[in-house]
């Protein structure tokens, strides 16, 4: 075992123990932190593939920025502990149940398909490192119209949420 | 992970033991200086007791830090306050790693870089390390379970996270002109001639950087996540001992790392009219290190005097400065540099194109705020605070 495998098996652990731990503590606060681990995790698992760009930008956009927000939202609501009943009911059980299977599946067909997968084979440049050059090069010329839309869609979600906060200071006036 | 030659290995752990030493060093002479500088700037002497100068006077600090009594209040959350005062200082060590301390020295036939690791997403390495410091702030707050703690965090949160994207955004203008992410590769591009660096080319965002830094370290005049005659001490209100001290910490070496890196983006690394080439390649990469640190030096003072020159912002003051002034003038500066880049290829033109850019938002901006603002937000004579409503009460 070489020390990639050590590194990726570690890696895997943390983000697997991570993902765990946020539905099986009870308080918010927690939770959300083991998010974060997991988050980091997945980061080292971006390193070893040598997608560098994607690693930093996973930690800046979910841990850096993501997470701090839902921790702040937490504190200012003070959510406590959750009781151990009547949190989730019949429903949403059965809903997770259906959501999971169809996760499970997809993780299937993914790993099924990957042998054929090229998109990643792409993206490398000889070093076998995925160098942010390669990724603003395939983003503006192969990738551009996906790229442009997703812009658009930020877009309109940031007026959005402009155009909802002011309705509502106004009607405070 | 191939093989790596031992040398390299041993040159790595040699560099790492060094730059974590002078680091904590450095966070000593920096609190003496600061306490020293104060002095000065107030026309007092300042701590000048223990060893030359007062300069052992962060030792007798540390050493009572130690002997203190380590307390854990009772209604903590016992986990997370222990956690955050490690959770604020390793992101500010781990920084260091990627900023390149001079050029190089040859030893033993092979070339050391002064770096510890010279990786290709150098900056977006740091401006992920750095955002995750956020967390030891909110988590001591949270944990400490009260309530000026839980103020300082709440503070401190939304402004790091505001001015996160005035940093972020003000070096996307050197990254364009330099076409790469390795700091390495920035301080090299740069000349050896003060004229020659980032900071005339990206004037404004080298000033949005700057001020944003300040914000992103919690110095005066951003410090109101402990602003002491609202907050008590803010969120390391609680803390006693080495947690606190590993707090106050924390705090200095992201000073030091901070100016460290704005000397390699924007003040030119460790060149310095030619002297870093003098000598030979040993004595060439020491003189380099030494035009860093003075570099560095310089810009921490600067800390200590915007401290003593600015008064703290109020909190609306605060929001406003950064999403209004300082992000519209990243956000120019981005678009001016791109465009003048391409059309004319020239730094002359970029430079004045941004100093130029930058004035007219301004301009604009503020001449936006002053016919936008009605009259006072606050109705000054129901709110119990304002003036006019001490004199209603005499």
């Amino acid at each position: 075992m070489n020390a990639e495998q050590i590194l990726f098996i570690l890696f895997g652990a943390v983000s697997l123990i991570g993902a765990v731990s946020v539905i099986s503590f009870r308080h918010p606060i927690y939770s959300a932190l083991s998010l974060v681990v997991t988050f980091f995790a997945q980061a080292g698992l971006f390193i070893l593939l040598g997608a560098h760009f994607v690693a930093a930008v996973q930690v800046i956009v979910y841990a850096g920025a993501i997470m701090v927000l839902f921790l702040f939202v937490i504190m200012l609501l003070n959510l406590g502990t959750l009781s151990a009943k009547g949190a989730i009911g019949p429903k949403v059980k059965g809903f997770a149940v259906i959501l999971g299977i169809l996760l499970a599946i997809e993780g299937i067909y993914i790993a099924l398909n990957s042998a054929n997968d090229t998109t990643v084979a792409a993206a490398e440049s000889a070093t076998g490192t995925t160098t942010t050059y390669d990724i603003g090069k395939l983003l503006f010329s192969e990738y551009l119209l996906p790229f442009e839309v997703t812009s658009l869609i930020l877009l309109a979600a940031l007026i959005g949420v402009i155009v909802l906060v002011k309705r509502e200071s106004q009607e405070e006036n | 992970m191939e093989n790596l030659p031992l040398f390299f290995i041993l040159s790595s752990i040699v560099k790492i033991v060094i730059i974590v030493h002078l680091l904590l060093i450095g966070v000593m002479l920096m609190i003496w200086a600061e306490r020293r500088v104060s002095g000065w700037m107030q026309d007092r002497l300042g701590p000048n007791r223990v060893g030359p100068q007062g300069l052992l006077q962060p030792i007798a600090d540390g050493l009572k830090f130690m002997f203190k009594e380590d307390i854990i209040p009772d209604h903590v959350d016992k986990p997370l306050y222990v956690l955050a005062p490690a959770m604020l200082l390793v992101p500010a060590l781990i920084t260091a790693a990627v900023v390149p301390f001079g050029s190089s020295i040859e030893l033993f036939g092979e070339t050391i870089n002064l770096q510890i690791a010279d990786i290709n997403i150098g900056i977006l390495y740091i401006l992920a390390i750095t955002s995750l410091g956020v967390y030891g702030v909110v988590l001591g707050a949270w944990a400490s379970n009260n309530k000026y703690s839980l103020l300082g965090g709440l503070r401190s949160s939304a402004q790091m996270i505001s001015y996160e994207l005035t940093l972020g955004l003000g070096i996307i203008g050197i990254l364009m002109l330099t076409s790469s992410l390795s700091l390495r590769t920035i301080a090299t591009e740069q000349g050896a001639y003060p004229w020659q660096w980032n900071f005339l080319i990206h004037f404004p965002a080298f000033l949005a950087f700057t001020t944003a830094m300040f914000a992103e370290t919690n110095r005066l005049p951003f410090d109101l996540a402990e602003a002491e005659q609202e907050l008590v001490a803010g969120y390391h209100t609680e803390y006693s001992s080495m947690k606190f001290a590993m707090f106050f910490m924390a705090e200095y070496m992201n000073m030091i790392v901070g100016s460290a890196v704005t000397v390699t983006l924007f003040l030119g690394g460790w060149h310095f009219f030619g002297l870093e080439n003098v000598g030979g390649p040993v004595w060439s990469g020491l003189i380099s290190f030494a035009i860093f640190f003075v570099k560095t030096a310089i810009f921490l003072f600067g800390f200590i005097w915007v401290r003593w020159t600015l008064p703290r912002f109020r909190y609306d003051q605060l929001m406003n400065f950064g999403w209004k002034f300082l992000l519209p003038i990243a956000l120019t500066s981005i678009v001016v540099t791109g465009t003048l880049w391409i059309m004319t290829g020239s730094r002359l033109v970029v430079g004045i194109g941004n100093a130029v850019s930058a004035f007219i938002v301004v301009s604009i901006v503020a001449g936006m705020l002053v016919m936008t603002t009605p009259k006072p937000a606050i109705q000054e004579s129901d709110s119990r605070f304002s003036p006019t409503a001490l004199d209603a009460v005499e």
